[in-house]
């Protein structure tokens, strides 16, 4: 058991002036399952991608199975045994699950011999590590902890024993994930190694046997998982202590600020995706929705932001209401104090090819301060994007920078600074913290304190069910389109879990 | 760290890596040169003293330069929001009536200044009416734009033969061109200009609106980078989805970008029509609007950059000819050949060197900062 499967030494480096890796050294035994923590841009990723022969490492040393190799590129990698499951599936979408599996692994130039032996394989594969899924499904056609599953199937078809997974569960719902825990542990007991890269510690507590934590670069510490806690990961990630609980006083909610009353929304397909919700969110109240992601929260929030067309319902902002299936223009629905916080910043909440100080206007940029008559008054802009950079601590403070070259902590920064200091009367907020690192959420989460105790009416999206409940006053939890029930943010995990796997909310409903 | 390769510095950005594609062109066009059995060196020497060997050639390689930077912006204002005017030589040609009817109308009794802005805003209005329909018809009916104006082109080219051949024609004619204009309809030479160097421009039909596609080449400047209406566009050409979440309504925006373009590729009109023939001519464009194309492409969409791509264009059409006067053996279509490369090299192929390049930078970098820690330590 005490075989070292890879060993790192000294591995070094850099993207220009970027340090991304410096002097690594790490050890994997075989047969287990090492987690490497870190923030996001601590290196973790690059460190994998060097493994895996996507770049280049500037100095030191691999070793597979205590042999030096030298990986120039995934090809040599797999030769070696090292099988990787990416963030993002690289599937081809129209393809078979079996198609997608024997993809560059076809063995002859007539594909009918190929197909049979990879059938016969898969098979086996599948009955070893109990991982079934249909050979001949259109990978389009499956939901994506099977696309994962197949990621995996991969992996294996090219003899992999060793495996990394990337941020692997960041796509899945939680039953899915703890699907794929239980696969890991199957492929564990099989003896292949596993390499578990997240930013999520609670992931690292369930599965892993050692962790490494990186910072900044570094491989600061390896850990025997059983020995070490959360509270001394989370501290060895961001070199500092924080709060993972949110302090904030008791709520006084004030007049309702927003009501949404039987708001339906059909996506293009006509399949409805938010199925006559109603709820009120007032003053000095945080409401936060709960639910596995895909149930309709995300749609939810596009209606009500304008965003997105609903095919039935009305939209109250400030008592007044909001015209939710005609044209609606979010600048007007601003001008009416509705700040929006998306869910996905970089394609919708900031344009990643502008500089800071242009992304610090979008949506805003109709306000007399910002222009001269049809210009824009780029002294105005940029003076006003300093003010929230030194407020927001954003970092790098260059007003001028790109702003695809801002970490993702500071990205969220730059749209929440540009939503808050409007002084909006109703915020709406998807996922606050998505991709962001822990300095940061702290940050951000108590901003959002902040402007519920200035008197906002704040309504919360996220799939991560601890912030729901660290930062809501009162809970919606949605499933299939629907809100299946309220609880107070005190309800156990558990009661809410049931609730999202919509076992309890189907009992609601019919009693 | 997830972009592989670092930041270039502007010098090499906008400098070194476009003159490099443009060096790998000649190149290439000198291989093929060198195919058809003839001198390279002489070829070269030819499309240099072509473009640039005279006062008159001076002249006639920023004539065509006029021209090609009303193209290129043109192209370039529709590129920032995301639209691909390829409808440029039809709204061009279009764009003619409107300086013709000017022309016609008071050349005989006013002045060029006076006629001068009307042409203006006559060849602006109807390349924008060109180009409006092709975006009106993105925004409310989500027919594609790159399909659109190209078949614009073509009707725009059928109108054109109708009017010239039967409303425009002068009665009596032949030829399907409108009568020449008088005095008014002619615009001032910028002999002046090359005189302050000490050349003469000779026949070449150097006009004042060279000073026009400055203005606009600034003015496009502005539109983009200093507007509201340029950061909306922008905004929509980088990211729909952001646009919509910033109120931007896609349908306006698609409509006025074509209708600027269309209007930018109309003035194109005003250089060869009152500055070189004094006439409407049957097919007077002669592949400008295309050319458009490659030269937002070289210049990045930015005017500081189309205007140097612009005159290479102009070397390379006014050299060009040049080369197939003085090398018999080298063709006209040997020209079009040695166009294409660089089009290729500069626009399709424009990264081809860029990694090996950021290598290169990024490794001398290191090497500057192990030097910085050398020392300090």
């Amino acid at each position: 058991m005490d075989d070292i499967a890879i060993e790192l030494h000294g591995i070094d480096k850099s993207f220009g002036l970027v340090h991304a890796n410096k002097d690594i050294n790490l050890k994997v035994r075989k047969g287990t399952i090492h987690g490497i923590i870190g923030e996001n841009g601590a290196g973790k990723s690059t460190l994998m991608s060097i493994l895996y022969g996507f770049y280049q490492a500037d100095s030191g040393e691999i070793l597979v199975d205590g042999k030096p190799v030298a990986i120039r590129d995934p090809n040599t990698a797999i030769s070696v045994g090292i099988g990787m499951v990416h963030q993002h599936f690289m599937l081809v979408e129209n393809f078979t699950v079996l198609e997608n599996v024997m993809l560059g692994a076809e063995d002859s130039q007539v594909l009918n011999k190929g197909i049979a032996k990879a059938r016969t394989e898969l098979k086996r594969l599948e009955n070893e590590y109990a991982l079934e899924v249909n050979p001949d499904a259109l990978i389009e056609e499956l939901p994506v902890g099977l696309q994962q599953r197949v990621e995996i199937l991969k992996a294996l078809y090219r003899k992999a024993d060793i495996l990394i997974l990337d941020e692997p569960t960041g796509v899945l719902t939680p039953a899915e994930a703890d699907h794929l825990f239980r696969i890991l542990g199957q492929l564990k007991s099989q003896g292949k190694t596993i390499i578990f890269i997240t930013h999520k510690l609670r992931e690292i507590m369930a599965i892993t046997d050692e962790v490494s934590v990186m910072r900044r670069g570094e491989m600061v510490a390896t850990r025997n998982t059983r020995e070490t806690s959360v509270e001394e990961l989370a501290e060895l990630m961001v070199g500092r202590r924080v709060l993972l609980r949110v302090d904030k006083g008791e709520a006084s909610p004030g007049d309702v600020k927003l009501a949404v009353q039987g708001l339906t929304v059909k996506d293009s397909r006509g399949v409805t995706m938010v199925d006559d919700v109603s709820f009120e969110v007032r003053s000095g109240e945080i409401v936060g929705i709960a639910g596995v992601a895909g149930n309709g929260q995300s749609e939810l929030l596009e209606a009500i932001a304008g965003i997105r067309k609903a095919t039935a319902g009305t939209v109250l902002l400030n008592g007044k209401s909001v015209d939710v299936m005609g044209h609606r223009d979010p600048a007007e629905l601003r001008a009416r104090g509705l700040a929006h916080v998306p869910e996905d910043r970089h394609h919708v909440g900031l344009v990643l090819k502008f500089e800071e100080s242009e992304n610090a206007i979008l949506g805003y940029h109709h306000d007399p301060r910002y222009l001269n008559g049809v210009f824009l008054n780029i002294d105005a802009i940029r003076k006003d994007a300093e003010e929230k950079i030194a407020k927001y601590d954003i970092r790098p403070p260059n007003a001028r920078l790109k702003t695809a070259n801002f970490s993702g902590g500071n990205q969220q920064k730059i749209v929440l600074a540009r939503e808050m200091e409007r002084d909006p009367d109703v915020l709406i907020i998807g996922q606050p913290t998505r991709g962001v690192d822990v300095g940061a959420i702290e940050f951000i989460h108590k901003r959002i304190i902040e402007m519920r105790d200035q008197g906002k009416a704040v309504l919360l999206v996220s799939v991560e069910l601890d912030e729901i409940r660290s930062l809501s006053d009162r809970i919606l939890v949605m499933f299939a389109g629907r809100v299946v029930g309220e609880r107070s943010p005190d309800a156990t995990e558990g009661e809410l879990g049931l609730l999202m796997a919509g076992v309890e909310g189907r009992k609601e409903a019919a009693e | 760290m997830s972009t592989p390769y670092a930041k270039l510095p502007g010098w090499v950005e906008y400098g070194l890596i476009p003159l490099i594609n443009l060096a790998v062109a000649f190149l290439v066009a000198g291989l093929v040169v060198l195919l058809v059995g003839e001198n390279p060196l002489e070829a070269a020497y030819h499309l240099i003293n072509g473009a640039f060997g005279r006062g008159e050639y001076i002249g006639f390689t920023l004539y065509y330069a006029t021209t090609f930077i009303f193209t290129g912006l043109a192209v370039a204002v529709a590129f920032h929001a995301g639209l691909f005017n390829i409808g440029g030589e039809g709204q061009a040609y279009v764009g003619g009536i409107g300086v013709a009817l000017a022309c016609l109308w008071l050349d005989q009794t006013m002045p060029w200044y006076v006629v001068f802005p009307l042409a203006i805003l006559g060849s602006v209005f109807f390349g924008a009416l060109w180009a409006f329909l092709p975006g009106w018809l993105q925004a409310k009916r989500g027919s594609h734009i790159v399909i659109t104006t190209i078949m614009f082109n073509f009707i725009a080219s059928s109108l054109m033969v109708y009017l010239l051949t039967r409303v425009l024609k002068p009665l009596g004619s032949m030829a399907p061109q409108t009568r020449t204009f008088a005095e008014g309809g002619q615009l001032p030479k910028l002999d002046w200009l090359l005189s302050i160097f000490g050349l003469d421009v000779g026949t070449a039909p150097f006009n004042i609106s060279f000073l026009l596609a400055l203005v606009a080449a600034f003015g496009v400047w502005a539109l983009i980078w200093r507007t509201r209406l340029g950061y909306e566009m922008r905004t929509m050409g980088h990211s729909p989805s952001a646009a919509r979440y910033a109120g931007i309504r896609e349908s306006r925006i698609t409509v006025i970008t074509m209708m600027i373009s269309g209007g930018l590729a109309g003035m194109m009109a005003l250089n060869p029509i009152m500055g070189e023939q004094f006439r409407m001519q049957l097919d007077f464009v002669q592949g400008a609007g295309f050319v458009g194309i490659a030269v937002a492409l070289m210049g990045r969409s930015h005017p500081g950059g189309i205007i140097p791509a612009a005159i290479l264009f102009g070397v390379l059409y006014q050299g060009g000819a040049e080369i197939a006067f003085e090398m018999p053996s080298i063709s006209r279509d040997m020209i079009v050949i040695i166009q294409g490369l660089v089009i290729l090299f500069a626009g399709a192929l424009e990264n081809m060197f860029r990694p090996a390049i950021a290598r290169a930078f990024a490794m001398r970098g290191q090497r500057a900062a192990a030097v910085v820690q050398t020392r300090g330590a």
